[in-house]
């Protein structure tokens, strides 16, 4: 099909870059300028790339499309690599969203930039390796080291208590981690290969997908964030530099959903079927806690990282609803919440700039100054509130919908998240923007420069696009989740059918 | 056209709201620096740069925006125009529209665009006319465009003018998207939209903290009856497999007597269904219960009252409710539940409006009681009465609150009818269209609201409702105390001594702008009713005009023609009675109300604090879930999450770690034994684990 390996391609060339950062030496003004411009075309052209993806992509395949296989460690571990319509949308938001990353700490990071610039590049290599790895091993390693950059960006360029955070944010991924890597050593020895699309296809026994699943739950969890193991969410968003809060909200929580979707669901449905109502009373609680908690934060990046944590309920409801409504709606909130969520740490991060604290109660008013900034983060807090016409709500939509057949009080429940998240995200829009402009702190704030428009207007673009017409998205992942949903009922009946026999 | 009815607001809406923004940002030039002042020499690419990204070179007034001397004021006006101008057009096209679909019957549908597409969820964008829709369609654009061209003149000393006529178009456009919806989904589109507008409007001014607070709580307010919508959605889907509402009325009737499991309830999945959908109509509509938002509103400029709180969007509710007739005329059950809370907010928010002395939260309950009206001839199966009522209220109650404008504007921005009193000599034309008003909304014989309120008790005595008594009682008693606070009104402020002799002096009458479109609506308020009669509740003209597009029970019209004369006498008795009421305490014996308030202090306090529901919330709801939301926050996440998490299990490690060093005593023997023991756990872990299998 494809003449060259378009996939690997895409994902190791922003470690071609980092290489080319670290071969540029000097600490002075040029070299911190040669590695931004190094940085941000590396990255543009790493999503041009993958562009070539969404193009020569057939969304009628619900298989994996631009494999490459090559031999590697053992026997049945090989370099496998692919895309299917889940992990492709995956693949071109963190792409696509690394370019703003980089802007974005175009002027906000002074210190260490060539590092800075090498460890954003390492780790989008990873992120793309984690979406289109179709081997477990490799998988691990591009899920785990995907841990090392972000913890050095949240420790290195991170605000006061960022040792804290980081910490936390190792100790929780760490936990998760070395199960997983017990469940992969249980699945290779039942299978004797650690090939995905073949262990998705090898009938796994009953008590091992148990325990396998919990394994991986723990691990997909952590990284969800899931109640009751989000604690580590706030406190490393407060404390990372704001590119370091984007990709964070962006594409590393959507590792744990992109998890439950190719391990969980595919490998043992009977274990997830019987997990669902865990995973629904746990995205119910969380949806409705933090979406309470986020009501009383006074610190504006923790209030939307709460927030995230109850958006991410809604994700982990749809995919264990495992109706096609519910698994696509999954998929897209991950991609909506992946735009909107990143787009409102920039916010956050455009006025952090200007004043350098994040609280709540040091702003107000800033309409009057920032007429700019006040539209665009308006259409941000109304699509994370989830206003039909914004990408928020397709997602929530659709979870909720596919949901609501499964477990109706799952989505009861859930549904109060409507009301709830209306009362934070506008409460700290009218803290933040409204109101008069009388604190002296703010009289010369200066609204959006070209820099900041140029990260935030696409992201409103995509917002409002993805909100009227989601289809492409929907499209791209139809097929797939299809294929996914089918598979998974199928397993399912299957046993019921059998258990019925007895 | 119908596209073009839609879309010319949505145009006017993208373009007086670029105006505004090219306005706005040339007035405060961008940087990421505070201390430095205008060092970015990019500040001009810039603004072109961000305004490209809006689409912005498609329009030729942004020179107007960035002129040079007064950059808000030169593209104001062309804003107000330009949207005022298109808001005709549209409001032009609707009677065309009326015309066409509810006399020659040509029905319409057109889809758009694919929305929402996946498995058997199938949501298209469409645009669907019948005569429903088209009544609608003359309401909203009607009373839109001449509040766009009140609003000229009303808001003329406001420098934000084009943001307020973009936002008003953005509501009526999303209004229309609204009554125009052929599926659920789209349905909800319009309804968060109007929210979104009604949230931007009401907190206009957004200086004030009261405007802000009162914003939020319209919007949060309103996400409680969502809510509900939302989770009637979900049901609807769950039984038909569609949103559509072809597909879904095809369905109803095989539906009936299935069940949901509802939360442990085994309910009857049709009423359950209805009830969830109603709780929306009652957040949009400000039933009793979800009311408390719709007084607040007031906050927002007076325009927006009239077009929103008063002539359209409260009506949203009224409207799904006749939509989905097909629905509800198979839950009799949920019918009883509409005409209760019908009623019920039909003489409670009567019993508020009496003693208030704010013009526009007088003219609000007033609202939310006619509302209610309209909530009362849903629930007795008469939705085509329901919406005649509606397009009489649309005119009438719009006139009052334009008027009210009118006076507040004279009185310079004096809300409280205690500061008012003898303007009738000031401003003779205002004073004149009020009355119409007031007479149109007590249902004086030959106005507008005389047949359609008239029309609504009789139904509500005619329905086979469980509540139809209680229904028909409130809503006798409702119109004499309706009678009672609209010429308290009238009388308090155009008769009697003035009370703040320095504003009655320099009382004026209003620009031209302002009284054409109060003309024409009190006209309207006249006109409105009689010739329209048979076509909204002549069992004949109902079937010709509204065909297909409600399904009325089929009843309730013929009974009503054989409801007794006498009977037919009540609202009209209620009615001068409560002038006459209202004639001897206000302008005969003005210390009756006093000495009334004082001997009655209790009933009085709690009608003045509107039966206390503003208290109560603050008490069961909000409390509670900040409180919730801080116990949480310190005790669920810091303390237990934490404690037993993270932060325990470093303290612990610390705390292992320092016995561990204790632990290594140097004898070899200590080591194998350890040694031993996980070995000979490790073994025992593998036989009775993986190794079992």
């Amino acid at each position: 099909m494809t003449t060259w390996p378009i996939l690997s391609v895409t994902t190791f060339l922003p470690l071609v870059g980092a290489l080319i950062v670290y071969l540029s030496r000097g600490d002075d003004e040029a070299a911190k300028r040669n590695s931004r411009w190094i940085a941000l075309w590396t990255t543009l052209i790493t999503f041009a790339v993958s562009v070539i993806l969404v193009m020569r992509f057939d969304p009628a395949n619900a298989d994996f499309q631009f494999v490459e296989k090559a031999a590697w460690l053992a026997t049945g571990i090989t370099y496998h690599m692919g895309v299917d319509g889940i992990s492709l949308p995956l693949v071109i938001l963190t792409t696509a969203v690394m370019p703003f990353c980089i802007i974005a700490s175009w002027k906000a990071i002074t210190n260490r930039v060539r590092e800075y610039m090498m460890a954003f590049l390492i780790l989008e290599t990873l992120m793309i390796g984690t979406f289109s790895a179709l081997d477990l091993v490799l998988f691990y390693l591009f899920f785990e080291g995907g841990l090392i950059p972000m913890f050095l960006i949240i420790g290195v360029w991170g605000g006061p208590r960022r040792v804290y955070a980081s910490f936390k944010f190792f100790l929780y991924t760490l936990l998760g981690s070395v199960l997983m890597l017990l469940a992969i050593m249980a699945l290779y020895w039942n299978g004797g290969t650690t090939d995905i699309p073949t262990l998705m296809h090898t009938a796994v026994p009953r008590s091992l997908q148990t325990w396998a699943w919990l394994a991986f739950f723990a691990s997909f969890a952590v990284k969800m964030p899931m109640w009751p193991v989000h604690t580590w969410l706030p406190d490393a968003h407060v404390e990372a530099p704001t590119a370091g809060s984007v990709v964070l909200a962006a594409i590393l929580l959507k590792m744990g959903g992109y998890g439950f979707l190719r391990f969980s669901l595919p490998m043992f449905p009977l274990a997830s079927h019987d997990f669902a109502p865990l995973v629904f009373t746990m995205s119910a609680i969380a949806i409705i806690y933090t979406s309470l908690v986020a009501l009383m934060q006074e610190d504006m990046k923790k209030l939307i990282a709460y927030s995230s944590v109850a958006h991410m309920g809604f994700v982990t409801m749809g995919i264990f609803a495992g109706t096609m409504q519910g698994v696509a709606g999954g998929v897209f909130q991950m991609i909506s919440h992946g735009i909107v969520s990143g787009a409102l740490f920039l916010c956050v991060g455009v006025v952090y700039d200007r004043l350098h604290t994040r609280e709540i109660a040091a702003y107000g008013g800033l309409v009057n100054r920032m007429p700019l900034y006040a539209l665009t983060f308006m259409i941000f807090t109304m699509a994370n509130v989830g206003l039909p016409g914004t990408s928020g709500f397709v997602g929530e939509f659709m979870t909720l919908l596919g949901t609501f057949k499964v477990s109706i009080p799952t989505a009861f429940f859930a549904t109060f998240g409507v009301i709830l998240s209306a009362g934070y995200a506008l409460w700290l829009y009218r803290k933040v923007v409204f109101g008069a402009l009388v604190k002296p702190s703010l009289a010369s704030m200066k609204d959006l420069t070209l820099r900041e428009c140029v990260t935030l207007f696409p992201m409103i673009a995509l917002t409002i696009l993805f909100g009227i017409y989601p289809k492409p998205v929907l499209d791209m992942s139809a097929a797939s989740v299809q294929q996914l949903v089918n598979n998974y009922n199928t397993a399912v009946t299957a046993v019921k059918a059998a258990a019925l026999l007895h | 056209m119908v596209q073009a009815i839609v879309f010319l607001p949505l145009l006017g809406a993208i373009l007086a709201g670029l105006i505004a923004l090219v306005g706005a940002h040339g007035r405060n030039p961008s940087g990421d620096e505070v201390e430095h002042h205008g060092d970015h020499g990019h500040g001009d690419a810039h603004a072109s740069a961000a305004h490209d990204d809006h689409g912005h070179d498609d329009h030729a007034h942004d020179d107007h925006g960035h002129g040079p001397v007064e950059p808000a004021a030169a593209g104001s006006r062309g804003a107000e125009l330009i949207t005022t101008a298109l808001l005709f057009v549209s409001a032009a096209l609707s009677w065309m529209t009326l015309v066409d679909v509810g006399f020659n019957g040509h029905d319409a549908r057109f889809q758009l665009l694919p929305w929402i597409f996946s498995g058997e969820l199938e949501v298209w964008w469409t645009l669907r006319v019948d005569t429903l829709t088209a009544v609608m369609l003359v309401v909203v654009t009607t009373v839109s465009s001449l509040v766009h061209l009140y609003s000229i003149g009303y808001m003329d000393e406001d420098p934000n003018r084009p943001r307020f006529f973009g936002y008003l178009s953005l509501f009526t456009f999303a209004m229309l998207m609204l009554v125009t919806a052929d599926n659920l989904v789209q349905l909800f589109f319009g309804w968060e939209g109007v929210g979104l507008a009604s949230y931007l409007l009401i907190g206009f001014w957004y200086q004030k903290p009261s405007a802000n607070a009162a914003a939020i709580k319209a919007f949060v307010v309103n996400r409680v009856g969502d809510f509900g919508f939302a989770l009637g959605i979900f049901a609807i889907f769950m039984l038909t497999s569609s949103t559509d509402f072809e597909t879904i009325f095809h369905a109803a009737p095989g539906l009936t007597g299935k069940t949901i499991n509802f939360l442990g309830w085994h309910a009857d999945a049709l009423t359950l269904t209805c009830l969830l959908l109603f709780m929306g109509a009652m957040g949009k509509s400000a039933q009793f219960l979800l009311h408390t938002w719709l007084p607040d509103a007031m906050e927002g400029p007076t325009p927006v009252s009239a077009l929103i709180h008063a002539a359209t969007m409260v009506t949203a509710g009224v409207f799904m409710v006749a939509r989905l007739s097909p629905l509800f005329e198979l839950a009799p059950n949920a019918q009883a539940v509409v005409m209760f809370f019908g009623a019920t907010t039909a003489f409670f928010a009567a019993t508020i409006g009496l003693v208030q002395n704010d013009i526009k939260r007088i003219v609000a309950y007033s609202t939310c009681s006619q509302l209610g009206y309209m909530f009362v001839a849903m629930g007795a199966g008469a939705y085509s009465v329901g919406m005649f009522h509606l397009f009489t209220h649309a005119f009438f109650k719009a006139l009052l609150f334009l008027g009210s404008g009118s006076v507040i504007y004279a009185m310079h921005h004096e809300q409280d009818i205690r500061n008012m009193g003898g303007l009738w000599k000031k401003i003779p034309y205002t004073f004149a269209v009020m009355t119409v008003g007031t007479l149109a909304l007590t249902g004086f014989p030959l106005f507008a609201g005389y047949f359609s309120k008239d029309a609504i008790i009789e139904a509500a005595y005619a329905s086979h409702n469980p509540f139809s008594t209680y229904a028909y009682l409130l809503t006798i008693v409702a119109a004499g105390l309706t009678s009672f606070y609209s010429w308290r009104l009238v009388f308090k402020t155009f008769f009697g001594e003035p009370h703040d002799q320095e504003h009655y002096e320099a009382a004026h009458e209003s620009p031209i702008w302002m009284l054409i479109p109060i003309g024409v609506l009190a006209v309207g308020s006249v006109l409105a009713g009689f010739p329209f009669k048979e076509l909204f509740t002549g069992p004949h003209g109902v079937e010709e005009f509204f065909r297909e597009s409600v399904k009325m029970n089929p009843h309730v019209l013929e009974d009503m023609e054989h409801m007794p004369h006498l009977l037919g006498w009540l609202p009209f008795v209620m009615m001068v009675g409560g002038f006459l009421v209202s004639y001897t305490f206000y302008i005969r014996k003005p210390y009756l109300p006093v000495e009334l308030a004082n001997t009655q202090p209790m009933l009085y306090q709690f009608l003045l604090n509107k039966w206390y529901f503003d208290e109560l919330y603050e008490i069961i709801f909000v409390r509670p879930a900040k409180w919730i939301g801080y116990q949480l926050w310190k005790k669920g996440d810091g303390f237990i999450i934490d404690g037993f998490g993270p932060d325990g299990i470093s303290a612990r490690v610390l705390d292992v770690t320092r016995n561990v060093v204790k632990i290594q005593t140097g004898y070899l023997y200590h080591y194998a034994f350890a040694m031993l023991i996980g070995a000979a756990g490790l073994i025992t872990w593998f036989m009775f684990g993986f190794g079992g299998q």
